[in-house]
């Protein structure tokens, strides 16, 4: 029995179709530990998404397990909260109902008060406390997103699943979600698994960040560990001396890497920060060499955009 | 000078109504009447060599007079445009509400079970083509009963676009809204009521207010055919009578009953409609 929160073993899962299937992932293997934020990163195609819905419940994987907290993942349950993409709000409620629809779910026994009262507390901590009873139609993608991490935290889940919860908001509104999210995680102390396309994005928020190799017949192949002292600030996060480090190597990764097969089972353990520091280390002597490095930073920055 | 554009649509209905009155009333003037005739002279045909569709002044004074007393009842082939209609509606909501209880829930199994769906569909197909007064010496045969035949033929002609309406908004419910549901671990009933009833809500209400309209033609003919009472029993009776005022002023009130209902669900439509 693996004593990791949740832990993926041997997971695939295959697609028929008329000329036979096609095995989108095979062989995946994940943990994820308690109150750690965890991203996945891959290229389209990898089955990231069907990953997530294997744990979600929603989706049934052709062979492998889930384990979460000593169980198996058997169909959905209200212990795993999922934010989808689409932000799946019920438009004929308003944004108080759809958040208590879910705190109704999860506390049968309670009383009106008690479900109303929860759920402004959650929208309060998304800044939605105005718009309590505003259709979601009334609402700009961003609320709307908002009201959908309210319903999920509201019913306090023990794993948190986003779906490239910001993929369709714009760069400003995606920012302050961002931060709203960190700040919620910090507080509530949440377990997230999340799929994003956005490598800054996924190292601002991370603890560990998962990459795929392509699809088909994707697996993890590496597991990045995002050393960055926390609180984290978007502002100063790229001053820290790993940052460049760490997203250099994500895409890399991405851009030369992710369709060759991993050799290997369980993905590999990397932390770019720390080789990053203890190379820096052995150069201390010379401030050039730090200069340099930062040079060689900014240069490659002005490169990345994919 | 600008007028909204309600304002003057409303000018030219006016417009046109008048017109049309006119035009009928100057085609079909009021028989000029040799003072009041006996019995004896009106039975020889002493009153008019020509029968004429009566004009708007005569249909208008027969309805003001009919209205102002709806509900009178002087005997079985006399009785108020009050009590006519209110046996029709009655028969028409005894019938859709029946076709309600059935055509929703089986519309709601047909949407969400692929299976239901292609076992039930070559029953629907054969039997939702036939005009339901087809159904009708059936129903007199096995129902033995005048009025529950009537009532039943309003039922199997309500019962078929609430059910399609049902099945296909059902079977439409986003796939999103689904699994938030399933997410929440509500199980099926809830699911139902919660997510997929209030989703669905406006196809359905669609398929009501199709089915309400088919029901108020249908029950015209299904009256006329059955006899006793209702509006189209009426109508017939009038034309037995050659009362051709009555006649017209009938058909004018099915149509503004006709218009009611509809509107009534039409403001319950707009009440379960949502913008996504």
């Amino acid at each position: 029995m693996s004593q990791h929160f949740v832990s993926v073993e041997g997971l695939s899962r295959e697609f028929p179709h008329a000329s036979g299937h096609t095995t989108v992932f095979e062989d995946v293997n994940l943990n994820i530990e308690r109150g750690e934020f965890v991203c996945i990163i891959g290229h389209s195609g990898c089955g990231k998404s069907t990953i997530l819905n294997v744990l979600a419940g929603l989706d049934e994987p052709t062979s492998g397990v889930v384990i979460m907290d000593g169980k198996e993942v058997r169909g959905p349950s209200l212990d795993r909260g999922v934010v989808f993409q689409n932000y799946s709000l019920l438009p004929w409620l308003t944004t108080l109902q759809n958040v208590a629809f879910g705190v109704r779910a999860r506390h049968a026994d309670w009383s009106r008060e008690q479900v109303n009262a929860h759920s402004e507390r959650f929208l309060s901590m998304v800044g939605l406390s105005h718009a309590l009873h505003k259709k979601p139609a009334e609402l700009s993608g961003g609320m709307r997103q908002r009201v959908s991490i309210a319903r999920a935290f509201a019913t306090e889940p023990k794993l948190l699943l986003l779906d490239e919860p910001f993929g369709a908001l714009d760069a400003l509104t995606r920012g302050v979600i961002q931060d709203e999210l960190m700040q919620i995680c910090q507080h509530t102390g949440q377990t997230v698994f999340m799929i994003t396309h956005d490598v800054d994005e996924a190292i601002l928020l991370s603890d560990r960040i998962l990459l795929m190799s392509d699809g088909p017949n994707a697996q993890i192949a590496e597991s990045v560990r995002i050393s960055l002292p926390r609180p984290r600030n978007r502002a100063d996060i790229v001053n820290h001396p790993g940052y460049y480090a760490i997203r250099n190597h994500l895409i890399r990764f991405l851009v030369a890497r992710s369709h060759e097969r991993p050799n290997h089972r369980q993905p590999l353990d990397i932390d770019p920060a720390l080789d990053a520091s203890s190379s820096q280390a052995n150069n201390a002597t010379s401030s050039q060499v730090n200069s340099q490095h930062t040079t060689h930073n900014t240069t490659s920055r002005g490169n990345i955009s994919c | 000078m600008t007028l909204s554009l309600n304002t003057r649509a409303f000018i030219v209905s006016v417009v046109l109504l008048v017109t049309l009155l006119g035009i009928w009333e100057a085609m079909n003037p009021v028989a000029p009447s040799s003072g009041e005739l006996s019995e004896f002279e009106l039975l020889m045909g002493a009153a008019d060599q020509q029968a004429r569709v009566p004009p708007p002044s005569v249909v208008l004074s027969h309805a003001w007079q009919e209205l102002s007393n709806p509900f009178y009842d002087a005997g079985p082939n006399d009785k108020g445009i009050g009590i006519q209609l209110g046996w029709s509606l009655y028969r028409v909501l005894t019938g859709y509400l029946a076709a309600m209880l059935v055509a929703i829930p089986l519309g709601f199994v047909i949407g969400m079970s692929p299976l239901m769906y292609r076992a039930l569909n070559p029953f629907i197909q054969v039997l939702r083509p036939i005009s339901p007064l087809a159904w009708m010496p059936l129903a007199l045969f096995i129902i033995r009963d005048s009025e529950q035949s009537a009532i039943f033929v309003i039922f199997i002609c309500s019962v078929w676009p609430m059910l399609l309406n049902t099945a296909f908004g059902v079977s439409g419910v986003r796939r999103d809204w689904v699994n938030v549901a399933r997410t929440h671990e509500l199980g099926p009933l809830r699911t139902a009521w919660q997510v997929i009833l209030p989703a669905a809500a406006p196809t359905i209400l669609t398929g009501m207010r199709i089915s309400i309209g088919i029901a108020w033609l249908v029950i015209v003919a299904a009256e006329m055919l059955v006899g006793g009472t209702g509006i189209g029993y009426y109508v017939w009776n009038e034309w037995n009578n050659l009362d051709l005022a009555s006649v017209i002023f009938s058909i004018l009130m099915i149509g503004v009953v006709g218009m009611l209902l509809d509107a009534g669900l039409g403001a319950i439509a707009r009440f379960v409609q949502y913008r996504e």
